[in-house]
């Protein structure tokens, strides 16, 4: 969804953030697994967004600027800091995993399992699951997700390697057990 | 080029990603290649069923109310020296306002038929089967619609556009049936929905093209058909499938 550069500049806070609502409100969901935690992370988001709104940069991406609000409110929380104590090996961020040659994944989705689908997701550390999240439901281009994250656009394609190598690996897994 | 050097490029290139000038070498490679053919296919379903899994939550109404609430009516970022500008602003939408009253009450109906449609692209777009028909040829979707609905209409030709049909099914409006059919433009959905105007008596004032939501409609009438077009893509692209499709409908 985007916005176009006039209701950039003469918008106001809510006719720029209200239509983000549900999509912010998913990916609070999807970030701390509890729709209480969600809401509240949600509400602190629109608050400290509001707060900071004339610090906005009026021309840049103000999703970006919203989820980056979310994501960091997210972080210094108490979910967020136990979810990102998980240590997760970022060594080779640099090398992009090579990708596997058979695709069980579409054997798996042959039976269609959302649910399996979902705990493989779930499962994703928080570095791996944001940005998979960001890129296939949010459908933001690279340039945005860096902005978002706070990283270059060469770490966010590795990631998005490594996340995507960490989903397949989850659902062979689960399709073994099946 | 070697198989390997491609299967690293998969997800870039399905990302959208991909330079231009590789997109074309990929294409070739994909097209001759079934086991890099098949590869690819199994990460679009995979990335479809991501997609679909990833937008499972939904906020409470009343939750809605409350951020609606907390960020309502906040001003926009103006020039102290305007706000005089913006008050007779609003002194002068009151008394439009109130001079006015039933051209309000007609665009307000207006507006709850253009979220109505909007809510059936976006709902359509959820749905795990979108369309009946599933095809990229205006000659197999067209007659598809024979004896479904009672009208006819014309599927504009899409070689050298950024279009793309995906397909159609039968909508219905105030309980008329029509068609609707969806296009793709990049990664975006567009949907096109076309009922018989005398039976509908649309609450329009005017044809043309509104945006609201970050959506924009377009909307005219042809031959007695009443056309829409609705989608989130830009203004323009709305517009540009809007007239391919005018032009298709005039005779």
């Amino acid at each position: 969804m985007c916005v176009s550069a006039e209701r950039l500049q003469s918008g106001s806070f809510e006719d720029l953030a209200l239509p983000l609502f549900e999509q912010l409100y998913n990916f609070a969901r999807w970030l701390t697994h509890d729709q209480a935690e969600a809401e509240d992370l949600v509400q602190e988001t629109y608050a400290k967004a509001l707060r900071g709104f004339k610090s906005f940069q009026q021309g840049t991406n103000f999703r970006a600027w919203m989820y980056r609000i979310l994501r960091n409110t997210f972080l210094t929380s108490r979910t967020g800091l136990r979810a990102t104590a998980v240590t997760v090996d970022f060594e080779d961020e640099q090398a992009p995993e090579l990708a596997d040659p058979d695709t069980p994944e579409s054997i798996f989705l042959e039976r269609s399992n959302q649910n399996l689908l979902q705990s493989a997701i779930e499962e994703l550390p928080v570095p791996f699951r944001e940005v998979l999240l960001l890129c296939e439901v949010e459908e933001m281009s690279y340039q945005e997700i860096a902005e978002t994250l706070s990283i270059p656009i060469g770490t966010v394609m590795s990631r998005l390697a490594r996340a995507r190598g960490s989903l397949r690996k989850n659902l062979r897994t689960k399709a073994a057990r099946i | 080029m070697d198989c390997q050097v491609w299967t690293e490029q998969f997800d870039t290139y399905l990302d959208g990603e991909l330079p231009s000038s590789e997109m074309a070498a990929f294409d070739t490679h994909v097209r001759n290649c079934p086991s890099c053919a098949a590869n690819v296919l199994g990460r679009v379903q995979l990335r479809r069923a991501v997609r679909s899994s990833g937008m499972r939550f939904q906020p409470s109404p009343e939750f809605r109310a409350r951020i609606q609430k907390q960020i309502a009516g906040r001003p926009a970022t103006v020039l102290p020296r305007f706000r005089w500008v913006w008050a007779a602003t609003v002194a002068g939408i009151v008394m439009a306002a109130v001079l006015s009253g039933w051209f309000a009450v007609q665009h307000s109906r207006q507006q709850v038929l253009y979220s109505e449609l909007r809510d059936m692209h976006v709902a359509t777009l959820a749905s795990a089967n979108p369309v009946d028909v599933i095809s990229t040829d205006r000659h197999t979707v067209k007659p598809w619609f024979q004896g479904r609905i009672p009208f006819s209409f014309n599927l504009p030709e899409l070689a050298n556009t950024e279009f793309t049909l995906a397909g159609g099914k039968v909508s219905y409006l105030k309980g008329t049936p029509g068609a609707q059919l969806v296009y793709e433009y990049g990664k975006h959905h567009i949907s096109v929905f076309i009922y018989p105007e005398r039976t509908l008596q649309l609450p329009l004032q005017s044809d043309g093209l509104q945006t609201d939501m970050a959506f924009h409609t377009m909307t005219w009438t042809e031959g007695n058909l009443r056309f829409f077009v609705v989608g989130d893509v830009s203004a323009d692209q709305v517009r540009s499938l809007g007239t391919l499709l005018q032009a298709a409908n005039r005779s």
